[in-house]
Parts: structure tokens; sequence; C-alpha cells
């Protein structure tokens, strides 16, 4: 399971090969650090933690700090582990967009965004009331929550008003358009979630992985 | 570099140079290529240009023609590669941005003026016509 920290940058189109456009999402994902490598024997587990984003010193704890400089990367914004990384790094090693190609897919996790306490038509997509027909003061409701005396109390997991957005959402199999090396940008097709500027993680597709997508 | 620059800098090289002047009213022709099966074809459009919008890569123009006496509107992105060429038949005058009010148009009254008075800036330029 390969995958990068990046940043989402946003949206735009590009012209495939047979001419047609494209929706993309832009994402800078690189340079990647490798900040330390956890191992069965020492952690239980196989992992490599990577780190992206500058960060001034001041900002970073003094452990943070420690933990980087054993492994003497610059000082990094996020840090993020990555289990049973596919390829052989070593601590100080930079990675980037260079890991995935074109035709690659992806996962795109990211966090939302927020929407506020927002109401039931649309943070569930019901229907309402209606809008005319001598309608009055019944038109974004959510109806009856409830049945009688049996059960005589509101089921779980009732789909009801509430605050909506900033979770954490993966959108799966993106298809990589594009890997620009030199600014190290990815090329995603559709769009992930999340804002403009936040940061994203790009990983390996779980259902499509990279060694099937080749076969 | 900022965010846009970035965006922009994605984009760049799929805007098309080197493409005639082309104002809304100008009457001109849109060569675009069709795919039918494995064989490949030029289909040519020619019609009033009527709007364009949008910057950069994404710039769409619209063009209008009559056929059987039925008003047709096609709108291009400007950068796709599956539009070969872009010539200019006959330029016209017009005084405004958008040509929407050609759709109320019949006869006589569709035809733009020529560009003649005080249109220095483009007496000389090419145009299949004069080609």
């Amino acid at each position: 399971m390969i995958g990068l920290i990046g940043k989402k940058l946003g949206q735009t189109r590009v012209y495939d090969p047979s001419g047609r456009a494209v929706p993309v999402t832009v994402v800078l994902a690189g340079p990647n650090y490798v900040v330390q490598k956890k191992t069965t024997a020492t952690d239980g587990y196989e992992a490599v933690q990577l780190g992206f984003g500058e960060q001034k010193e001041g900002r970073l704890t003094k452990p943070v700090l420690g933990h980087l400089t054993a492994a003497k990367v610059p000082a990094l914004r996020r840090l993020r582990e990555f289990r049973d990384f596919t390829l052989d790094v070593k601590p100080g090693d930079k990675v980037g967009v260079e890991i995935f190609a074109e035709g690659d897919y992806v996962d795109a996790i990211g966090v939302t965004k927020g929407r506020g306490f927002e109401g039931v038509v649309k943070r569930h997509g019901f229907r309402g009331g209606d809008m005319t027909h001598g309608a009055k003061g019944w038109h974004r409701r959510s109806g009856a929550i409830g049945q009688r005396l049996f059960p005589g109390t509101v089921m779980r997991g009732m789909r009801m008003p509430g605050h909506m957005g900033q979770v954490r959402r993966t959108t799966q199999n993106l298809l990589v358009v594009k890997v620009l090396p030199e600014d190290q940008l990815l090329l995603v097709r559709g769009a992930i979630p999340g804002a403009a500027g936040e940061f994203v993680i790009i990983r390996e597709s779980k259902k499509r992985p990279k060694v099937a997508a080749k076969k | 570099m900022g965010i846009q620059q970035i965006l922009e800098s994605v984009t760049e090289s799929q805007v098309k140079q080197g493409l005639p002047r082309m104002d809304v009213g100008d009457t001109i022709n849109v060569h675009c290529r069709i795919i039918e099966g494995d064989k490949e074809r030029i289909q040519v459009f020619q019609g009033v240009l009527m709007s364009r919008k949008g910057r950069g890569p994404q710039e769409m123009i619209t063009v209008r023609r009559i056929v059987d006496n039925e008003g047709v509107e096609r709108t291009f992105p400007i950068n796709s590669p599956k539009i070969s060429e872009f010539e200019v038949v006959r330029r016209a005058d017009a005084r405004r941005a958008k040509l929407y009010f050609l759709r109320d148009r019949s006869g006589k009254s569709r035809r733009l003026r020529d560009r003649r008075r005080g249109l220095k800036h483009v007496a000389g330029l090419k145009t299949a016509e004069h080609a």
C-alpha cells in the first residue's frame, strides 16, 4: 500500500488524447519525507511514516522536532503512517509523485467542507413539503419520527438535523490522469473531499491496486 | 507560485496559439474532426459568431447558422483538440458582446453590417473570402 500526503490545490479540466475534456483535481503531493520506519520487531507492525508540508520550527513542539531531526528531515507540518509500504525506503528519503503513474487508480482521503448545523433536506436528502398548493410553514421539515404507543420511543439512528461535513471521507478508485514530477503535481480525475488548500492523502486504490491495474 | 498560477500552468499547454482574430458578429468556419468508427473526417460548420465566453483553456464560442429556415446554434470549446481550424469568412460590425437578439430576427434584419466605419484595426485582416 503506497501513498502520499498532499495538498488539494483545486479543480480544472484537461483534454485526454482522444480529445475529451476530463475534469481533474490538482494535488501537490511532494516532496514527502520518510520520517520513520516501523517494523514488526520493534513496533509489532510494518509501516512507513511520511511527512509533508513546510513548517516553521518554532511552531513544532520539541518532542516532534527531535523526532524529525533524528530522521534528518526538515520541519514538517503533517505526519502520517502508511502500513505495509511496498517501496524500499529508509528514514531521510524523499518520495514524490513518481511513485504513481498515469493510468493508476488511487483513493483520496480528506476532510470534507464543514456545512455547520443543517436541516434534514440538505443533510439527508429528505423531500420536505410542498412550496405551494396551500402549504404554510411546512416546507423543509422531516415529518414524523416515531410510531405509536408501541414502541413509544424514537428509533436509534433516526436521521435528524445536525452538524454536517468536516468529517474524514474517502473517495475510491480515482484515475490518475497525469503525473507532473517537476512540479510534484498529480492530476486526479474527478473531485476529492475537502476545500482547496486542505491536506489530503492519496494512496494506491484498495480495490484496484497497481499490480492488478497493470495486468 | 500561488495556487491559481499553478492551476493555470497545468492547462497552459492546452491553450491554442495562433488562432485568427475572431470577434462577435464575424461569420466563421469551424472545422470539426468527426470520428466515425475508425475513419476520421472534417465537418465544417459555418455561421455567425454569437458569443464568446470564458477565459483561457475554458473559452467557448457559440456559432449560429440557418439550416432549412431553422436556426441552429452550436457551442464549441475553442481549445478542444477535436476542432482543427477556425477561419474567418466575413467580418461584421456588432455593437454588443452577445448577439442573442439574432434569435428573434428573420429575413433581411438578420444580417449584420459590414465592418467599415472606424474599424481600421481589423481592416486588412485575413479572411477566407479574400484569401
